[in-house]
């Protein structure tokens, strides 16, 4: 399959890195989702129930919830990326 | 000072920065045309993209909508933040990587093809002229309103000082003026709203205010609204009369097309590095928040506020503002039991669009000739002036008035400039030097561009003066448009290896045709088809139909590319490349 065996180490890394960033953007997506279709769309009447400081949740959750943990996710990417590229040597900072 | 001379005062400051930083700023090469020489600070590149993002449609038109149609407003809200979480997850930092000038760039190199290219700047023209016709207008209406100019001067004058600094300053200038309109059109809108929160709630945060208590009685603000609407016959401004599948399609479909958006995803190219793309997201995405988690309680807020001030009100007493807005024909009002009285409820007080007579009547309010509906409601407000009238509606003063006006022209022409500059971009950079005349001079490239925008401004001018009947309407739907053909396009082509050039082109051309015909179908006044929920395709409406749209795209392209060729080797190792923020070999 290689076809140069002198590259074949940091190809491996690359694989590697890519797989954990995968991963990552896999876990904050599902939390993307969960927020936003989930807590502020499928589930909403449920949630409704509830009162978070005189705004009901599912609510809550459409109209300024989500947003916010959006900025969160986006931050939480960030944070994690720098560590993941430090880790596999690949960072450009 | 009158409302009008300290407009005049506050657009015309703003106008003078504008062109100071466009004339301090100017691009000298392609470079700088296009991507600003690639040398903006994450932070400006930030605040840029959210002024660039935050069209008239944000600034003017969401909070009405919430205001008129409460949870089901949620769309607008999760859709057009949401898509950011796409773009720094999965877009910008690889776009960043890849490093070129134009979203066609990625395409056409990716995919190995110049038709994949063309393809995309043709999709990429449909998306920006949709979106920009919408700007012009937005400009018009504030120059109408607020400077009592017509409609088309508005329009001339918003497009003679996009002009100036597009077409001087390209990429560099636009990037540094929407860094100003974003201090402008921010202060201009939450400076009305911890005003109003203040008056209604006590608590200066809007944010906050939302769920907090009316200073006149120990009830929430959304419990007090809640039960003035269904009082009034309305549905609870807390729930929705959206079906959830609609809802859903609609909030994907918007942010899928925003992570879509040539003119987003370009502002990610003109930062240094791949880890500068992805916090530079983050720091739009939050002053973009800023105003998105403020809308909310701008809309509850100015929805209590237009009820107490014109239900059951006397017209002959009503304040002035109802008054100025019948005028310019953005309210109407028709005395159904001739009592002098505005009653207000659920349901159109008459059918069809006002049609004014000319003639006033009893009461000195504007005669309409329509047929009167059964519902008891009187009167009809566009949901567009909420905003606007905002300030005005809360009693606050002039130059609060003022502001808004100069946050609205900026919200406008920061959007407008970033497309225009897509525009002019795709047909120097894509179809005349990579394309048709690749033996192009830098220099003859950099008149091509220039001239280009020159020419998209002139047609982005036309529209929104003569718009085609629905283009207002449809500006929202460039985001299914975006949604159905280059994002799909330009994620496979980071994420699946095995997506090829026939698979690319047939899934973008199979996207963008079903969606605009969808909509067309729906939209236009050609076929007669019914627009609603018994018509539509799944129940999808022609706003949410961009996620179907996108379906569709992925689902060809990932057909076509099983029977075709394979990707070349060469392609394989670009893709490789463009993973990893640096070069492996050199750790």
């Amino acid at each position: 399959m290689d076809r140069k065996p002198e590259k074949s180490e940091p190809a491996d890394k690359a694989k590697l890195y890519w797989r954990e960033n995968l991963k990552l953007v896999c876990w904050l997506l599902a939390v993307w989702f969960a927020v936003s279709f989930g807590a502020g769309i499928l589930f909403v009447d449920v949630l409704n129930k509830v009162q978070l400081g005189g705004v009901p949740l599912g609510f809550w959750f459409a109209q300024q919830g989500s947003i916010l943990v959006f900025v969160a996710l986006i931050f939480v990417y960030v944070g994690r990326m720098r560590a993941i590229e430090k880790r596999f040597g690949v960072s450009d900072e | 000072m009158d409302t009008q001379t300290l407009t005049y005062i506050f657009v015309g400051f703003s106008f003078a920065l504008y062109i100071g930083i466009a004339i301090w700023s100017r691009a000298g090469s392609t470079a700088e045309f296009y991507v600003a020489g690639g040398d903006v600070h994450p932070i400006a590149n930030g605040m840029a993209t959210a002024a660039d993002w935050m069209s008239a449609a944000s600034f003017i038109s969401m909070a009405g909508i919430i205001a008129f149609s409460g949870y089901d407003a949620s769309v607008y809200l999760m859709g057009w933040t949401g898509g950011y979480v796409l773009l720094a997850l999965l877009l910008a930092p690889y776009l960043r990587k890849f490093g070129q000038f134009t979203v066609p760039d990625f395409i056409g190199e990716r995919y190995y093809s110049k038709t994949a290219r063309v393809v995309a700047v043709i999709c990429l023209i449909i998306i920006s002229f949709t979106y920009i016709a919408g700007q012009m207008r937005g400009v018009g209406v504030v120059f109408s309103r607020f400077l009592e100019l017509p409609i088309e001067w508005g329009v001339v004058v918003g497009m003679g000082i996009v002009f100036f600094y597009a077409v001087l300053g390209g990429m560099k200038g636009i990037t540094y003026t929407q860094v100003a309109q974003y201090c402008v059109l921010i202060f201009a809108y939450l400076v009305p709203a911890i005003f109003i929160s203040i008056l209604i709630t006590g608590n200066p945060v809007p944010q906050l205010g939302l769920g907090s208590d009316v200073v006149s009685g120990d009830v929430s603000v959304l419990a007090r609204l809640d039960g003035a609407l269904v009082d009034l016959g309305f549905t609870a401004f807390t729930e929705g009369s959206k079906s959830k599948l609609d809802m859903f399609a609609i909030t994907l479909a918007l942010m899928v097309g925003t992570a879509g958006l040539p003119h987003v995803i370009v502002r990610f190219f003109t930062v240094p590095k791949v880890s500068d793309a992805r916090r530079s997201a983050g720091y739009a995405l939050v002053f973009i928040a800023l105003l998105y988690t403020t809308a909310p309680a701008v809309g509850a807020f100015a929805r209590l506020n237009f009820i107490h001030s014109v239900d059951e009100q006397s017209y002959a007493e009503a304040p002035g503002w109802v008054k100025t807005w019948e005028g310019i024909g953005l309210i109407a009002w028709m005395d159904k039991n001739d009592d002098g009285v505005i009653q207000y409820g659920a349901g159109a007080p008459f059918e069809g669009r006002a049609d004014y007579t000319g003639e006033t009547g009893s009461s000195g309010e504007r005669l309409l000739a329509n047929a009167p509906s059964d519902a008891a409601n009187e009167i009809v407000v566009d949901r567009d002036i909420m905003v606007l009238a905002n300030p005005e509606i809360a009693g606050l003063p002039p130059w609060v008035v003022a502001l808004v006006a100069a946050g609205g022209v900026a919200a406008a022409l920061s959007t407008a400039a970033g497309l225009l500059l897509v525009i002019s971009a795709s047909i120097s950079h894509d179809l005349l030097k990579k394309t048709f005349r690749p033996q192009i001079s830098e220099r003859a490239e950099l008149l091509a561009a220039r001239g280009s925008a020159a020419a998209a401004i002139v047609v982005a001018g036309y529209l929104g003066i003569n718009p085609p009947g629905f283009v207002a309407q449809v500006v929202a739907l460039a985001f299914g448009l975006a949604a159905s053909s280059l994002f799909p396009a330009i994620f496979m082509g980071i994420f699946f290896k095995a997506m090829n050039r026939e698979g690319a082109i047939a899934g973008m051309v199979a996207g963008i045709v079903f969606t605009l015909s969808y909509i067309i179908y729906f939209k236009s006044p050609w076929f007669g088809a019914v627009n609603n929920a018994d018509h539509w395709l799944f129940g999808v409406s022609p706003e949410g139909i961009g996620a179907v749209g996108m379906v569709v795209n992925f689902a060809v392209a990932a057909l076509v590319a099983r029977f075709t060729a394979k990707t070349p080797p060469g392609v394989r190792d670009m893709v490789d490349a463009i993973r990893i923020p640096t070069s492996v070999t050199a750790s």
